[in-house]
């Protein structure tokens, strides 16, 4: 186990420097001038080019630049935003906004997911399972961005039954209709895995032995097949999670949350290249430390992970 | 020592009357042979998922290449006067805010989309391709050091990632940059499918015997490996394209995908953001042709699974 952990943790580090100094080769080691490029077709204030200019380094060689940049993620510095405020100031009142959205998403895409991929798994064949296929397939092709938008028509503006706009300060019950917007990317998913994996263990020889010792199929189901079908689906909980924050840019934005997806949004839509920089990096930072924690889940969930060399 | 070996015979051959001829069983000597691709074939057309797919697959490549015969109207004619105005008087949709015809706006984004899809797969399919049968098929050292580079690759979210290049790209933006945007970070899925099916086929006696005969591990891997491992980045492939498709979509939405000057699905949606209180049809028809044309591939990339891998097979 703590072999695993240490040659997990230890893979992360290149891992790590690859993907910071990746996001930073494609900014500033374009051709012309990055700074001006950032800003696509406005003329930010000259201040604002030198204090760029200064934050990234330019007149360093190029290596040098990225160490200094990285050095400063180490200590917490994200860079300062287009209007001049801190990234990780930003970072502090935004972030637990997003955290609860994506919570709930996860919480209502596990529930119904498992619970709708369980039943389709059970009863392979079946009407209720052939159904869910076809209502997973249409999901699956549905643009999160599209699914928002008949979302905010339907149940914003024709029923009333929720608010359009979340905006600052809203109650928990205003991200519902937005968390289920963001739970229905990945919904599909869960429920065609959790199926997948359902009729796999439910053809194991346990799963057999347990039947003809006579335990009853309410004991069975839940003990023997759900636990052990549920190991794929936690994985995904790694890859969903990149899913998730590509996902909450856009829904935070056409909802209006006050979280870090609509900060990178607004950063997208008005062109301010530095501030879109500085956030996927913290994403994708973010992303990179779930799935070293996923991974390790999954080690204490799966013991052929652990002792495998 | 058996004892009818004789000193001057190099080898003892049994005279044929020790040996009775029994009646194997028959063989089908003039049936066909059968292999996974005739055994895909023979499941992919009875199903009507697999027509319904290719059907609307077909609709849409056509429309892309000739919108002309579909509209007379043009696209770019747009007149203020008839601003969000509803289907009729030669509109099959109605009118956007600009005046133009949803209809014919629609049928034109069609080879957008289409194109970028085509560009990306084809980029995400050659990256993927070579470096995984490179790192799956050598091993070593040439494996760590591609999986490690896919691993970084993937561990940036390939619509986050074509955020940041469009934005630092943004003068240059037309399908050829946002297809290499979206393509060069979503390679290492493929690679990583191909990989893991390279690992299993290299092993298989096919292969002992080509490097037994003196075939070179150049021509092994191209000639018997790769053909027998592909059916799965056939099935991954199709299913990037939808991606991509949509992947497109979001960036022209975002601001930071084709200029406003494009005719695409994703910014007619981003552009009619404004009008979803007052005429909602400008935002609800591009988005249904751009979910049709994703259902579409993502209903083929399905029934190749299906037909492609026996566990998926036993599964349905």
């Amino acid at each position: 186990m703590a072999g695993y952990i240490a040659r997990r943790l230890l893979q992360a580090i290149p891992v790590l420097l690859g993907t910071t100094f990746l996001i930073y080769f494609m900014v500033f080691a374009m051709p012309g001038d990055p700074v001006v490029a950032l800003f696509g077709d406005k003329t930010p204030p000259p201040q604002v080019l030198e204090a760029v200019r200064e934050r990234y380094n330019l007149d360093q060689p190029f290596i040098v630049q990225y160490l200094l940049f990285l050095a400063g993620i180490f200590q917490g510095d994200f860079g300062v935003s287009f209007s001049g405020q801190p990234v990780s100031e930003i970072l502090a009142v935004t972030f637990p906004v997003t955290l609860q959205l994506a919570i709930l998403a996860v919480l209502i895409e596990m529930v119904f997911g498992i619970t709708i991929g369980l039943v389709s798994g059970l009863r392979k064949g079946g009407i209720f399972d052939a159904s869910f296929l076809v209502v997973s397939l249409i999901l699956i092709s549905l643009p999160v961005f599209v699914v928002a938008f008949v979302a905010q028509f339907v149940f914003g503006i024709q029923l009333g039954w929720f608010r359009t706009t979340v905006g600052p300060g809203a109650p928990i019950q205003d991200l519902i209709l937005p968390a289920i917007v963001l739970a229905t990317i990945s919904f599909a998913q869960i429920v065609r895995l959790t199926r997948a994996s359902v009729i796999d263990t439910g053809g194991q020889d346990f799963v057999r032995t347990a039947a003809s010792k006579g335990l009853s199929r309410r004991r069975i189901v839940p003990v023997h097949i759900l636990r052990n079908s549920l190991i794929p689906v936690v994985t995904y909980l790694a890859v969903d999670f990149g899913v998730l924050m590509v996902g909450a840019t856009v829904t935070e934005g056409i909802f209006n949350v006050p979280g870090v997806g609509r900060t990178l949004y607004q950063a997208i839509i008005r062109g301010e290249g530095p501030t879109v920089v500085s956030f996927v990096t913290v994403m994708v930072l973010i992303y990179l430390v779930i799935n070293l924690l996923v991974d390790l889940l999954y080690a204490v969930l799966d013991p052929r992970i652990r002792y495998a060399k | 020592m058996p004892s009818n070996t004789r000193s001057n015979q190099a080898h003892y051959v049994a005279p044929i009357d020790e040996t009775p001829l029994v009646a194997i069983d028959s063989v089908k000597a003039d049936g066909k042979p059968t292999n996974l691709w005739t055994d895909a074939w023979r499941d992919v057309r009875k199903r009507p998922m697999f027509w319904i797919s290719s059907a609307l697959i077909l609709l849409i490549v056509i429309v892309a290449l000739f919108p002309a015969l579909f509209t007379s109207v043009d696209p770019r004619y747009c007149q203020l006067s008839l601003s969000n105005q509803g289907p009729g008087d030669g509109s099959v949709l109605g009118y956007n805010r600009q005046g133009c015809d949803i209809y014919s706006r629609i049928i034109y984004g069609t080879s957008t989309s289409l194109s970028v899809g085509l560009i990306v797969t084809f980029l995400v399919a050659s990256l993927g391709i070579f470096f995984g049968a490179l790192a799956g098929f050598y091993g070593g050292w040439v494996d760590a050091v591609l999986s490690r580079l896919g691993d970084i690759f993937f561990s940036i979210p390939y619509i986050l990632a074509a955020v940041v290049i469009m934005s630092v790209l943004s003068q240059y933006a037309s399908v050829w940059t946002i297809s290499l945007a979206i393509g060069i970070f979503a390679w290492p899925a493929t690679a990583r499918v191909l990989r893991a099916e390279i690992l299993r086929v290299k092993n298989a006696d096919f292969v002992m015997a080509a490097t037994a005969v003196g075939v070179t591990r150049l021509r092994i891997l191209i000639r018997h490996v790769l053909p027998n491992s592909i059916a799965p980045v056939i099935v991954i492939t199709t299913i990037s394209l939808a991606s991509a498709i949509v992947a497109e979509a979001t960036l022209s939405f975002l601001g930071v995908g084709l200029p406003s000057s494009t005719m695409s699905w994703g910014n007619d949606i981003s552009q009619a953001q404004v009008d979803l209180r007052t005429n909602p049809q400008t935002l609800i028809l591009p988005s249904i042709a751009l979910s049709v044309t994703v259902l579409s591939f993502i209903m083929l990339g399905e029934v190749a699974r299906d037909a492609l891998d026996p566990k998926a097979r036993a599964q349905r």
